[in-house]
């Protein structure tokens, strides 16, 4: 195991290059070799969407991926979609998701959060008017345990008014 | 004048941090020359020990240490009793706690044996796999009536039988009402509940600092003060020494209560002992095993009933599934006998009940904490009770509502916090009409109903109501600072796992010192910050915590209006407090920055009065008398597709009430919340076990959660009726969502499958049971 590989990625716009073990989950080397712990992990077995991130531009879980199948890929992670965001710019700075999920009450511990906004972006740049049907479709995957989804339907539809 | 920010719905402090991806979590922590750990459990449910080798695993790369139970020496004790017996004659308790790793024999499948230390989380799991343990294979216990058989097994042999508890409580003379009664109605009910399943594991960082003789300690816990004194007294510790903190928590519901979990004892020693930083996070297979849940238990029940429909008293007597351990006392049980007379005025009542210990992981409680099991039963009685009188399910309902004048309203047995239950206040009749009301009772009964039965649909209607016991003691803290800058802080001992006590606070603290929601910044869950405190479980944060904050914030505006009165030279009742200043009312040019009055009262020159305290701080506690009980209705319309047995929820509306509301947009989603858990309890979720007491289901890919495609749009509705027992007059509303949803389901359920005339005595549901219940009709 203890052979390792270079990978050459760019995460959140940024070139990286690293030496991985061939073994090691993609999750794992956004959070604990990238530091980039905003990609949270729920159950690691593909089930919960909390570790969703975008792999050129398409959403998928970095539970069920390994760091070396992200070589070459370009990779954007909650860090990465309000790139002007600092703790005092104001929540206005955030991507219209977020701010979104902000007003409409869409989250509470926050930890299923980032895994939903990842799954959204894409869909709502496919689908700028999507139908209560297509949300609650969207967000079918992922898991939530203290929202109970309403308001995280909500968010979606005043996030597709705010992106529209 | 500002507007009351109290009973507004205020978006979120804590959210930018949380969406932004900043917000730190316990697994986000990394410190230089950190260690990972990772365990050894037991693949058998009841077995002997006879070896354990860890040679093998000692020789692995990356690996430091390997510890078993006899490695850990003095240290290796039981975990505490968190909650000892209430004062209830004859009470029989034989309690039996946790240990850090096993010594002899295992009692669950998942419970520790030994623990790998390594260089980094994968060569922790390579080294778990190479620990060799020889068992002998015990029978185990695995259906709690299996338990107190004669021949049973004995889970802790220093017992005579595996029972952990025997409780009975009575309230006025059962057998008086069972002679008096018209109808006596008998059913055996069985009640299972899950997993919290909080999306973030469980997960702790201990870090020993030799030189500073400190040990920090980041926890998910919901209770990080009692963590930190506990933790403190096993290693020998002064209190000051040891600092946790709990940080952001991905959800709590229960199980993330301070349990004293081997790995929480744990990771503390071997920091200490290695002299390294190390961490350990449970993954989602383990938390179905080393995290507590609720479980089982089997109802032997009669109601007995008056001509009119009147309850004359209710008998209950139940079988509690404690799990292999029984660290937090009787509390889930107690709930179950305390809750189960809801809001119904009930002059005789017999309660008893069994704990017994089975082989399956530990139970404590989880969001409803057993109300669910008592309020199951009751809510069932009375539909029995009337479909045999021939009566409307709310009209019964609603014949037996206590009724206003009646409070506060004794029902004599004794609850969690050892003190004779006594609801507070409460206003039940409004919040059933409202309830059916926003239904459509009559409508659906009379024309819908009929209507869709004619088409061959089965489409059917539940309505039940419930209490919820809410903000006990003891007590909790909080200091306010209003620091020189004009921002205010709050620090409470309490954790918090996404109730938003950021903002909920923050709108009790602005209110009272006149400055904005986002001008207060709160700290919770850092022992260095707020030295005294209990935690945040049985919906008392708000309550509790809550009123702590506001009394401390009241002197702190004391403090304001005194020091601004001598400043201005004028009487503080010409003052007022607005904008962030206080100042002359009326006169916006007189105004003095809370900031700079912070700093005119902080002088660092210069002489003060004896006796002056500096800057506008203070520290203030509030300890309620006894719980506040909150109460409500929940309905729902839905529909069964006869040939698969799926289930489509039509309305879903919830009334409910408790007392004044501080940011209804919290608090409407915290039942939001509880309402899909409520839902995965009654139909998705259900821990499945061999019987060698063997977890099939240990995953999310075959534990089913409630996923956005099967929730309802829930309306919900308040009523506020204050509690007397605090200033601010609330009640807790964290578990009111999640509890009566077991028997809305079946009184539901049944209604629209009453032409195939099934009867529903048992939750969890499934299309597959609902399937085999309408065969067997
Ligand atoms: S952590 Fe990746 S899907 Fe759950
Ligand atoms: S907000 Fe807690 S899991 Fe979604």
């Amino acid at each position: 195991m203890s052979q390792r590989y270079t990978i050459r990625l760019t995460v959140n716009g940024e070139k990286i290059e690293r030496d991985v073990e061939p073994r090691l989950l993609l999750s794992d080397f956004l959070r604990h070799e990238l530091r980039l712990t905003g990609t949270h992990v729920g159950c690691e077995h593909g089930s919960c969407g909390a570790c969703t991130i975008l792999l050129d531009g398409q959403a998928v879980r970095s539970c069920i991926m390994f760091a070396v199948q992200a070589d070459g890929h370009a990779l954007t992670t909650i860090e990465g979609v309000a790139p002007d965001w600092t703790a005092s710019s104001g929540p206005e700075a955030m991507h219209p998701v977020q701010i979104a999920f902000w007003e409409k009450h869409g989250l509470q511990c926050g930890y299923c959060t980032p895994g939903f906004i990842m799954t959204l972006i894409p869909f709502l740049e496919e689908n700028p008017h999507p139908s209560d049907e297509e949300i609650i479709q969207a967000i079918s995957g992922n898991i939530c345990r203290c929202t109970g989804y309403q308001n995280i339907v909500a968010a979606v539809r005043r996030a597709a008014e705010l992106m529209g | 004048m500002t507007t009351q920010l109290f009973g507004q719905p205020i978006k979120r402090n804590e959210d930018p941090r949380l969406l932004t991806g900043q917000a730190l979590f316990t697994d986000d922590v990394k410190l230089p020359d950190m260690l990972y750990a990772a365990f050894v459990r037991s693949d058998f449910a009841h077995a002997r020990i006879l070896s354990i080798d860890v040679s093998g695993a000692l020789e692995m790369p990356g690996v430091v240490a390997v510890y078993t139970a006899e490695d850990l020496g003095a240290y290796w004790q039981p975990g505490p009793l968190l909650v000892p017996p209430p004062p209830v004659p004859d009470l029989v308790f034989n309690p039996r706690m946790q240990v850090p790793l096993a010594k002899d024999k295992v009692r669950h499948v998942g419970e520790p044996i030994a623990v790998v230390v390594a260089e980094s989380r994968y060569q922790a799991e390579d080294a778990a796999e190479q620990v060799f343990v020889e068992f002998d294979p015990l029978p185990a216990i695995v259906e709690l009536e299996d338990a107190l058989l004669e021949d049973a097994p004995l889970i802790h042999e220093d017992l005579d039988a595996n029972l952990n508890a025997h409780v009975v409580q009575h309230k006025g003379d059962y057998a008086q009402a069972a002679a008096q009664a018209r109808l006596i109605v008998k059913r055996r009910f069985l009640y299972d509940r899950g997993i919290a399943a909080a999306m973030e594991n469980r997960g702790v960082v201990a870090a020993w600092d030799a030189r500073a003789e400190r040990l920090t300690m980041w926890d998910t816990t919901q209770a990080p003060v009692v963590i930190r004194n506990g933790i403190a007294a096993m290693l020998g510790l002064s209190e000051m020494q040891v600092r946790v903190i709990a940080p952001f928590i991905g959800g709590g519901f229960g199980p993330k209560i301070m349990m004293f979990y081997p790995e929480e004892v744990l990771m503390p020693w071997i920091s200490m002992r290695l002299n390294r930083p190390v961490k350990w996070i449970e993954d989602r297979q383990e938390n179905f095993f080393a995290t507590t849940q609720e479980r089982g238990q089997i109802h032997e029940s009669e109601i007995a009933v008056a001509e009119d429909g009147r309850v004359l008293g209710v008998k209950d007597v139940f079988l509690h599934d404690a799990g292999a351990y029984a660290p937090y006392g009787l509390t889930v049980a107690l709930n179950s006998q305390c809750t189960l007379l809801g809001q119904y005025d009930v002059p005789h009542y017999h309660t008893e009940f069994r704990s017994v210990f089975t082989n399956k992981p530990i139970v404590t409680p989880y969001r409803g904490a057993g109300r669910q099991h008592g309020v199951f039963v009751m809510e069932r009685l009375l539909d029995l009770a009337a479909k045999e009188l021939g009566m409307d399910r709310v009209e019964i309902r609603r014949r037996n509502l206590i009724s206003p004048e009646k409070f506060p309203y004794n029902n004599e047995i004794i609850y969690q916090d050892f003190a004779p239950l006594v609801y507070d206040s409460g206003n039940y009749g409004p919040a059933l009409d409202k309830a059916l009301e926003l239904i459509g009772y009559r409508r659906f009964i009379d024309e819908e109903q009929p209507r869709l039965r004619a088409e061959g649909r089965y489409v059917g209607l539940g309505l039940v109501t419930y209490v919820e016991g809410t903000g006990i003691g003891p007590y909790e803290g909080a200091k306010v600072t209003v620091e020189t800058s004009g921002r205010v802080s709050v620090a409470s001992g309490i954790g918090t796992q996404g109730q938003g006590h950021f903002t909920s606070f923050a709108q009790i603290v602005a209110d009272q010192l006149g400055v904005g929601v986002g001008d207060v910044r709160l700290v919770t869950g850092d022992t260095a910050e707020f030295y005294w405190g209990a935690g945040t479980f049985a919906s008392r944060g708000a309550v509790v915590a809550g009123n702590a904050i506001n009394a401390a914030a009241l002197a702190v505006r004391k403090k304001i209006l005194q020091k601004a009165s001598e400043e201005l030279e004028i009487d503080q009742e010409d003052l007022e407090l607005a904008d962030g200043a206080v100042r002359v009312k009326g006169v916006p040019a007189s105004a003095i920055k809370l900031g700079d009055l912070a700093a005119r009262a902080n002088p660092t020159r210069g002489a003060v009065k004896p006796g002056t305290e500096p800057g506008l701080e203070a520290t203030d506690y509030f300890g309620p008398e006894r719980g506040a009980t909150a109460s409500g209705v929940h309905a729902m319309i839905v529909e069964v597709d006869p040939e698969t047995m799926l289930i489509d929820i039509r309305r879903y509306v919830v009334v409910h009430d408790c007392g004044r509301v501080i940011n209804p947009m919290i608090l409407e989603g915290q039942i939001h919340g509880g309402v899909a858990q409520g839902i995965g309890n009654a139909f998705y979720e259900q821990l499945v076990w061999d019987k060698n007491g063997q977890l099939l289901n240990a995953s999310f890919m075959d534990y089913l959660l409630p996923t956005a495609d099967v929730m309802p749009v829930i309306e919900t509705d308040h009523m506020e009726t204050p509690s007397p027992l605090n200033p601010l007059g609330i009640k807790g509303a964290g578990e009111a969502g999640a509890i009566p949803v077991g028997p809305l389901f079946a009184q539901a359920l049944e209604d629209a499958l009453s032409p195939l005339g099934v009867e529903i005595l048992e939750i969890p549901l499934s299309p597959n049971r609902l399937f085999e219940l309408v065969n067997d009709a």
